[in-house]
């Protein structure tokens, strides 16, 4: 990594590689992508993500030429790429389904883009040798699809989009088929090849943890808009949304009326109960509904009542989640309110201080929870 | 145990319908011809015995197999069978892909009615369909009184009893034979597939002759076999859209038998018809395994 950190999407002066500008993609009555405007930079690691039918597969085959905006212009280094065709843009794709071509070798799947370039003979057995290697496929290379594994085939696919030095990579759910042991190797995998080669690269997953591990960016999505695009650490610490915050990663939102307090603001959730606080820069009317996400993880679990803690609540144990490394305690508040807390196991089980029906306090500092409007 | 029926009854179908049949075919091509019925000689008598056996077994000889060699009427028919065969499979597949390629790529709720359209004709006697074409291709048929009625042709064209006719004629006849197989292959392409091809920088064209036509291989092999075996041996279409130019080894065979009653001769032929078919019928066969591997 050099001294400074990778960020051109803060830097005014860069130049985004990908445009977006205005973008509205209908089927039919069907909005896939509605009016969207935004900028993918050079060797970025961008992120669709987002349940399915959200529009991250479409926006996908709009920067392969499948598609083509209804409204608005798609930019590639500043030209508009609508009267491209796919198989003249400098953007290849890896499948989701991987769609390897079954009569063909590896070594002939790699090819074969190259082929179609009319690359001279010495110069294709060069680059398909520099990608197998690169994938770790070199005894594989006289091997038809259907004679290797799940795996392999995945970085067949890999190696054949690659071949071509795109200056933009698609990955359309690339791990989707491997199992989870699996899946996380090549997620490391994909970052060092993404590395190595300077491409970049732009990944559509529904899957929030992928996402947040191989992304320099991740775009959340929801019915055809980009809800929010920042980096992994900020879309999960900073959500701007109720829905970004519950979509990543595990939290508890707590409904209720703020009212402006020193450095942020307290929200009254429910009688009988203590305010609590969150900082905040936000600007809200008094008693204006308004939401706290807290991560489970900031929340602090404990038999007497922390002192000198502005956030406290009791309540009791409903149902503990062991997962190996963590716990993660759901307590019910006598209003009914489930927060969860979570606390790292890092002494053995048979130690663990609380059990079921427990009767327990939570608390978090001021600035665990993040207030949010809508 | 059920296991063994069950691979024993299509074995007992095999030996009863195919072998059996074929061991008295081949039987007969071996005896001399005689005005008696059956108009062959010798038949075996049993109850000579062994005697009876024996003298059985003398009277046999390879006479007919010598006597198709001298007369050029046999090899010329096998020749132009198949020629006819070749070309008419050749014609079928021309015809058959796109109309199989239209079905793979029709919204899948049309398919199963574009299906049975195909399988349509079946349901019409085959002759009958094979008599309308002579009521369309005669000299005063349908379509010389379509094109003279639209002034294309001044003369009415000769199409009847040519090679044209049986050309035309087994194309129509043939036709779901060749489809089928081929539509199946087409309708199980990915299509993704053509999309990865696009992106990798190939044309529409190009990824159809690099990716379609080679993944629908097996259907096209299999549908031409389909279609080349049965036309070899034909014998309707010829002898009623074929004039007497045409001449076919399914005709031969059917006048050696009908109408000079020389059934020892006429089933000679047939043997050797059935030798030259072996050979292709092992490779569909190969083709056939092929395609269950690839599957499987």
């Amino acid at each position: 990594m050099p001294e400074k950190t990778f960020a051109p999407w803060d830097d005014p002066n860069e130049i985004p590689l990908i445009q977006f500008k205005n973008v509205t993609k209908r089927f039919g009555s069907f909005v896939a992508i509605d009016d969207q405007s935004f900028d993918i930079y050079a060797q970025e690691f961008f992120a669709l993500l987002g349940p399915s039918g959200c529009g991250k597969t479409t926006m996908m085959r709009m920067l392969a030429g499948f598609e083509n905006p209804t409204e608005g212009t798609i930019l590639l280094g500043g030209e508009d790429i609508a009267p491209i065709p796919p198989n003249k843009r400098e953007v290849n794709m890896m499948f989701q389904s991987y769609a390897l071509f079954p009569h063909l070798t590896v070594w002939e799947n790699i090819a074969f883009g190259l082929k179609r370039d009319g690359m001279a003979k010495p110069q294709i057995d060069a680059r398909v040798d520099e990608m197998l290697s690169l994938t770790r496929l070199e005894q594989f290379a006289r091997r038809k699809p259907h004679q290797i594994s799940g795996g392999q085939r995945q970085r067949v696919a890999l190696a054949r989009s690659l071949a071509k030095a795109p200056k933009l990579l698609l990955l359309d759910e690339p791990l989707g088929a491997l199992d989870a042991k699996l899946r996380q190797d090549t997620q490391f995998e994909l970052m060092d090849i993404q590395e190595k080669t300077g491409t970049t690269f732009v990944i559509v997953t529904h899957d929030q943890e992928e996402a947040m591990t191989v992304a320099s960016r991740v775009a959340v999505m929801d019915h055809g808009k980009i809800i929010q695009a920042d980096t992994p650490d900020r879309i999960y610490e900073r959500p701007g949304s109720v829905y970004v915050a519950d979509f990543i990663g595990e939290v508890t939102i707590i409904e209720g009326r703020a009212t402006k307090s020193e450095g942020g603001y307290e929200l009254e959730f429910a009688e009988n109960q203590p305010r609590i606080f969150a900082a905040s820069d936000l600007n809200l009317p008094q008693n204006q509904v308004a939401y706290i996400a807290i991560r489970p993880e900031k929340v602090a679990i404990s038999s007497d009542k922390p002192a000198n803690i502005r956030n406290a609540v009791q309540g009791k144990i409903l149902d503990i989640a062991y997962l190996g490394n963590l716990s993660t305690y759901h307590v019910e508040l006598p209003t009914g309110q489930i927060i969860k807390a979570q606390t790292a196991n890092t002494s053995r089980l048979a130690n663990r201080p609380f059990t079921w029906e427990d009767g327990v306090w939570l608390s978090w500092t001021d600035t665990a929870g993040v207030l949010l409007e809508r | 145990m059920r296991r063994l029926t069950l691979i024993l009854i299509p074995y007992f179908w095999l030996l009863a319908l195919f072998l059996v049949p074929f061991a008295i075919v081949f039987k007969i091509s071996l005896s001399d011809v005689e005005l008696a019925i059956p108009p062959y000689t010798p038949t075996l008598d049993l109850s000579e015995g062994w005697a009876g056996f024996k003298s059985f077994l003398a009277g046999l000889d390879f006479e007919n197999f010598t006597f198709l060699t001298t007369d050029d009427l046999y090899w010329k028919s096998y020749l132009s069978s198949l020629r006819i065969a070749i070309i008419s499979t050749v014609l079928t597949l021309f015809v058959a892909y796109p109309i199989a390629y239209g079905m793979a790529k029709a919204p899948k709720h049309w398919q199963p009615t574009l299906l049975m359209l195909v399988i349509l004709p079946f349901w019409t006697s085959f002759l009958i369909r094979v008599y309308s074409w002579m009521g369309i291709l005669s000299t005063e048929g349908y379509l010389n009184q379509l094109l003279l009625g639209l002034g294309v042709i001044s003369e009415p064209l000769a199409i009847m009893n040519t090679n044209t006719a049986v050309y035309i004629g087994i194309v129509y006849t043939y036709l779901p034979f060749m489809i089928l197989p081929i539509y199946s292959a087409l309708e199980r392409l990915d299509e993704s597939l053509l999309e990865a091809a696009e992106d990798l920088g190939c044309s529409r064209i190009s990824a159809f002759w690099l990716v379609t036509i080679p993944l629908s291989k097996t259907g096209i092999i299999a549908g031409c076999f389909l279609v080349f075996i049965p036309v070899m041996g034909e014998f309707v279409i010829p002898s009623l859209l074929g004039g007497s130019q045409t001449l076919m080894i399914g005709k031969v065979l059917f006048e050696e038998f009908f109408s000079n009653r020389d059934w020892p001769v006429a089933s000679a032929v047939a043997v050797i018809l059935l030798l030259i078919l072996i050979v292709p019928i092992i490779l569909f066969q190969r083709n056939e395994q092929k395609q269950r591997e690839a599957d499987g």
